[in-house]
């Protein structure tokens, strides 16, 4: 079973479903003890960085996310998901992020239209479960206005050009990130996600 | 880099899709569900659905629109029409929309725009804005004036400086309607989608006018369009969007097309 963490706001029907195409059992849930029970969870991107911290931290869920980093599950975070794994944001300067990962996420440059919204080339720069399959330069969808920085450039998957670098899928053991919306990405969002679940089903 | 996108639209009445799309062999021309995945099929980058519903009661269709939509497509859809207030985004957005698209209530409250812009993020706040050319007596000039109610009631306040307090409120994309120009087919208001792009820092839809492809490409180019949103030259079957994206990109304008 897969859990997808319920922030209480957004647009989480569209990644269920996908997941659910693929023939997946997925809960949505803002439970605590439901995360720690499933086989990996799906940290979703709705909202906004403090808003959506002082929600994991309200339903403990938080912990729960760790415990199962700890016990080897996998966990994906996706747009906002994704910069929650890291240690703060511009976004909310004084929120803590889950620190999972090295790195902080900023603000995209002024020189930019922002959002970053529309379709975008990712170019992997190395070969990784989640890439199998997926040609360099294929497009996805981005929807965000904020963006993370890993420490390490080793945790680096995938980028997409937008004036700037930005880092479009990162990895770091069990962890995964998202920048872009996989299940608004078509077919090429949809081979991510297959396999990210292939990734970690035995 | 970031390509320009196509954007059909469809306009839904008591959850049917009207201003009849004409598909070959489609059994149910209003279903907006099959219509939603035949456009994703073609390549349309994402999809508009404005609800025209005249009655308050009968907009709870669309969140079930919403649903059925959500359920088969694999890109981004927004939807209008009638909103509000932030329970009814949160119940779009929760039935599987992935951006809502305001107007009438923005204009008549500008606060609205940053409430949902800090509860559910900029991406998915679409600010629409209906304008026509008006001439100001006072003045002796004419300038782009903002309209609402489904164009029926002129606003007095300049779409320019408009755009660009939408923008400071928080909105993540203008829709640009050109009044003068929709339903002609005679073209995009090129000048004025210029204007704003180059006024606001925002991605910018442009509407009104598309009837052929030399269209499109005017609106992206000289008009500085992040998109371009198109209803009849492919609901009338005039162009595929497959053949407007091979014609965008053969003079040079990113699309996505895959290679």
């Amino acid at each position: 079973m897969i859990a997808i963490v319920d922030y209480e706001i957004g647009n989480l029907y569209s990644i269920s479903k996908a997941l659910a195409r693929l023939g997946e059992e997925v809960v949505i849930t803002n439970q605590a003890q439901v995360i720690r029970e499933a086989e990996a969870v799906v940290l979703p991107g709705v909202g906004s960085f403090g808003k959506a911290m002082e929600n994991l931290e309200k339903k403990e869920i938080k912990e729960a996310i760790r415990e199962n980093q700890e016990d080897g599950k996998s966990l994906l975070g996706i747009c906002l998901g994704l910069q929650l794994l890291f240690e703060k944001s511009q976004e909310a300067p004084r929120k803590k992020g889950l620190s999972l990962l090295p790195g902080e996420v900023m603000k995209l440059p002024p020189t930019n239209k922002i959002p970053h919204i529309g379709w975008n080339r990712v170019y992997f720069k190395k070969d990784s479960p989640l890439t199998q399959d997926i040609p360099q330069g294929r497009f996805f969808y981005f929807a965000h206005s904020f963006y993370a920085l890993p420490e390490e450039s080793s945790m680096v998957v995938g980028i997409c050009n937008y004036n700037v670098v930005i880092p479009a899928l990162v990895n770091q053991d069990n962890i995964w990130g998202l920048q872009f919306h996989p299940e608004k990405s078509s077919v090429w969002g949809m081979k991510i996600l297959e396999n990210w679940v292939r990734s970690w089903k035995k | 880099m970031l390509v320009k996108r196509i954007i059909p639209c469809l306009d839904v009445k008591e959850g049917k899709v009207v201003k009849g799309v004409h598909f070959e062999n489609i059994k149910d021309v209003g279903d907006p569900v099959e219509l939603a995945r035949r456009y994703e099929e073609e390549g349309a980058d994402e999809l508009i659905f404005l609800d025209i519903t005249a009655s308050y009661e009968q907009r709870e269709t669309m969140i079930q629109v919403a649903e059925k939509v959500a359920e088969v497509l694999t890109i981004p859809f927004t939807i209008g029409g009638g909103i509000g207030a932030a329970g009814q985004v949160a119940n779009l957005l929760k039935a599987g929309a992935d951006k809502i698209s305001i107007n009438t209530q923005a204009v008549l409250k500008p606060e609205l725009i940053t409430e949902l812009a800090e509860m559910f993020g900029s991406q998915c706040v679409v600010v629409a804005i209906d304008v026509k050319r008006t001439w100001d007596r006072i003045n002796r000039r004419s300038y782009w004036e903002v309209f609402i109610n489904g164009g029926r009631t002129p606003t007095g306040k300049d779409a320019l400086s408009w755009a660009q307090q939408v923008e400071k409120l928080g909105a993540g994309e203008i829709l640009l309607t050109s009044m003068d120009t929709d339903g002609t087919q005679a073209g995009y208001d090129i000048s004025l989608t210029r204007k704003v792009a180059e006024r606001v820092h925002l991605p910018i839809i442009a509407s009104g006018g598309a009837g052929k492809l030399e269209h499109l490409l005017a609106v992206l180019r000289e008009g500085k369009a992040d998109a371009a949103l198109v209803a009849s030259i492919f609901h009338y079957r005039y162009f595929s969007i497959g053949e407007a994206k091979a014609y965008l990109q053969k003079r040079g304008i990113p699309v996505r097309v895959e290679d």
